[in-house]
């Protein structure tokens, strides 16, 4: 098989100090006034003073994709997936190594880019297309299609400022979802819309790959890997840590995920989490739901604050907790919260934790970290409200209808006499 | 070093690199895309929309003739005073706006460059261009002047679409510098409404060079390649002054250099803003 993607000892190193997105002048220049031709040379220069601390991103990552094949890329929040990606996209440049992309790319690093509320749906669609790299001719022949496809036909010439979030967000899918690139890039976006437009999509990276195109997709959703991907490059501190068939490597990485202090990367405060009574699955309506996370100080926290919240898939804010004031200890510290009940419709949903000191976000506390817990908590439960999932909300709560005649007595919901 | 047309070799880039220029023809739609969505969103939510392409050049020339031809009586080559602004105007608004738009249109777009590959060039391209549609509008006003004010025009209007073209070089070739530098260094944001201003009361919009003392005139003209530019404009169209060869070819001369040292600039920086914008 002709490889699609040769990837050999790619670096990407920051400065610490680029972190900070941009530099004053009056630096330049202060330092100019000392050594006067440095700053000729530093605004013509790509990297700043030499005693900043380099980060490596990326580091020394090498591997194949074949021509049709799709590959997973895995590892944990700041592992280097996006930076790879950002990388073989052209966005950004590395700083050592070389890759070689053979064919037309189509990158999905973000749904909706370019995107702009004034302009209706129509126009959007044509400038967003053009932004992915696609031709007017290429768009216009299949505009009936995107449309469809995001389920908006009446509003196309409305401005998508008049658009509700999701509205947007399925027109900004379809229109990426229709680019026709030999290779695509696909960066987390399939976590987007409600359950049935994520098959859609789901269904369509599919057949993307089924006309032998290939796909390189990053993703935290385990079964969507699964499914769609034969192999997986498993990414740890912009290193390769693992490549291989796409379900074993899953399954390695799900296992260091759940591993006692495996998760642990050096510095960080939460280091892993799951339920009391083990895993990430909740499986009953009724509460309580426990969860368990372990954290590793090396700082103690005085009168400070920790923030849970829980965010559907959809990115909206499902409910939040605040525990203040709080003090710990510097040192590894068991934590649980237990919640009364849990009564969310089944689904993925994302649990993020805050960690403040002295105080919280309102009175200037100091984060000390922000982390979104993996897995995500999964609630395996039956669905309680209504059939449909667009009328069924957020909450799964069961609820009875009674009838009654005017003496007050009950009277059967479906007549039985007929 | 290509196997098929579409093979991209990505490695580090160190040094100075032109321009691909097969590349940005490639992406020819995109631009044309981000000059129309612009255009499109310009004149949104506005009650007098497109008009407004008309009223800036037109109240800034009424503001000028009430002040600088009337009150001020700067002299105007004996042409009508409004008249003689205009014609300067339209070319200075050009550069004007493509300027400032094109200094910010990276930092602005920053979203789009963190997401999306295509040549970063076509960001300032695109907004220098932006003012070529305001442009074509407010000339057409000129015409109505000209006919108003009985002013015939001279065959040598038919130079003003190469001295468009050489002001909108000089837009981008300035724009290039500063959006690259604004990147890395937002002073710039606050430095380019005043470079504009000072720019363009060394530029003869609202005074005529023949009111710069001769001694001065080519350091004048050297110093600033905008004076060669307008003067040729108001002699493409009033015949006034007489053709400027030697201002307009030094003019020329500078714009070319500013637009070539501006896209080599640009490349170099391009490779940093996915990182730093």
């Amino acid at each position: 098989m002709p490889s699609a993607i040769v990837v050999e000892r790619l670096g990407k190193r920051y400065r610490l100090g680029e972190r900070e997105p941009y530099g004053a002048l009056r630096d330049s220049i202060a330092r100019a006034a000392r050594a006067p031709w440095r700053l000729a040379r530093r605004i013509g220069r790509r990297e700043t003073s030499a005693s900043e601390p380099w980060v490596a991103a990326l580091d020394d990552v090498s591997f194949d994709v074949g021509e049709g094949e799709v590959v997973g890329i895995i590892g944990r929040n700041g592992s280097g997936k996006s930076t790879l990606l950002k990388i073989l996209s052209r966005i950004t440049e590395p700083s050592s190594g070389r890759a070689e992309v053979r064919g037309r790319v189509g990158s999905l690093l973000e749904v909706g880019t370019g995107f702009h509320p004034e302009l209706t749906g129509r126009e959007n669609v044509f400038v967003n297309g053009a932004i992915l790299g696609m031709r007017r001719r290429e768009i216009a022949r299949r505009f009936d299609e995107i449309i469809d496809f995001a389920d908006v036909d009446r509003f196309v010439d409305t401005p998508v400022k008049h658009y509700s979030s999701g509205m947007q967000m399925r027109l900004a899918f379809a229109v990426a979802a229709h680019l026709e690139p030999e290779i695509l890039l696909v960066d987390e976006v399939l976590a987007v819309g409600d359950i049935e437009f994520q098959k859609k999509c789901l269904g369509k990276i599919g057949a993307v790959s089924r006309d032998g195109r290939t796909v390189l997709l990053v993703s935290h959703q385990m079964n969507q890997l699964r499914r769609l991907c034969r192999r997986c490059v498993w990414l740890e501190a912009g290193r390769v840590h693992e490549i291989g068939p796409g379900g074993e490597t899953l399954a390695h990485y799900e296992r260091a995920l759940l591993a006692p202090d495996a998760t642990a990367v050096a510095g960080r405060v939460f280091r892993q989490w799951q339920l009391a009574e083990g895993g990430h699955i909740v499986r009953t309506v009724d509460g309580p739901v426990a969860v368990d996370l372990r954290l590793a100080l090396a700082e103690p926290i005085s009168r400070g604050h920790l923030g849970v919240s829980i965010y559907s898939e959809r990115e909206e804010l499902v409910a939040g907790w605040a525990f203040e004031p709080l003090d710990l200890e510097a040192g590894t510290r068991d934590v649980r919260i237990t919640l009364a009940s849990l009564p969310l419709r089944p689904g993925s949903y994302r649990l993020v934790f805050s960690l403040f000191d002295r105080g919280n976000n309102m009175t200037g506390g100091a984060l000390v970290e922000q982390w979104a817990a993996l897995p995500p908590l999964a609630l395996d439960v039956p669905p309680l409200s209504h059939p449909q999932d667009h009328w069924a909300g957020v909450l799964n709560v069961s609820a009875e209808l009674a009838l009654a005649d005017e003496a007050g007595a009950a009277v059967p919901i479906v007549s039985t006499s007929a | 070093m290509s196997h098929t047309p579409h093979t991209h070799v990505i490695v580090p880039r160190s040094g100075w690199a032109p321009v691909e220029l097969g590349e940005l023809w490639e992406y020819r739609e995109l631009l044309y895309l981000l000059v129309w969505r612009e255009v499109k969103i310009r004149y949104k939510q506005t009650v007098l929309g497109v008009a407004w392409a008309v009223l800036q050049p037109v109240l800034t020339m009424v503001v000028f003739s009430v002040f600088f031809g009337q009150l001020g009586g700067l002299p105007s080559d004996g042409y009508p005073y409004p008249i003689f602004a205009y014609c300067a105007l339209l070319p200075w608004q050009l550069f004007a706006f493509g300027v400032g738009q094109a200094s910010e249109s990276i930092v602005l777009n920053q979203r789009m460059i963190t997401k999306v590959y295509f040549p970063r060039v076509i960001m300032p391209m695109a907004s220098v261009a932006v003012g070529l549609v305001d442009f074509a509008i407010a000339f057409l006003v000129l015409l109505l002047l000209m006919a108003w004010y009985r002013v015939a025009p001279s065959p040598a209007i038919l130079a003003v679409p190469v001295l468009t073209l050489i002001v909108t070089a000089a837009a981008l070739g300035t724009g290039l510098w500063l959006s690259a530098l604004n990147v890395t260094y937002r002073d710039v944001r606050h430095a380019v409404p005043f470079l504009i201003q000072v720019w363009f009361f060394a530029t003869p919009v609202a005074y005529a060079t023949s009111s710069v003392p001769p001694a001065w005139r080519v350091v004048y003209a050297l110093a600033n390649p905008m004076v060669g530019v307008i003067d040729s404009f108001r002699w493409a169209i009033l015949g006034a002054g007489g053709p400027p060869p030697a201002a307009l070819g030094v003019s020329v001369l500078a714009i070319a250099a500013m637009l070539v040292s501006g896209l080599f600039y640009f490349r170099r920086m391009e490779r940093r803003f996915a990182d730093v914008v």
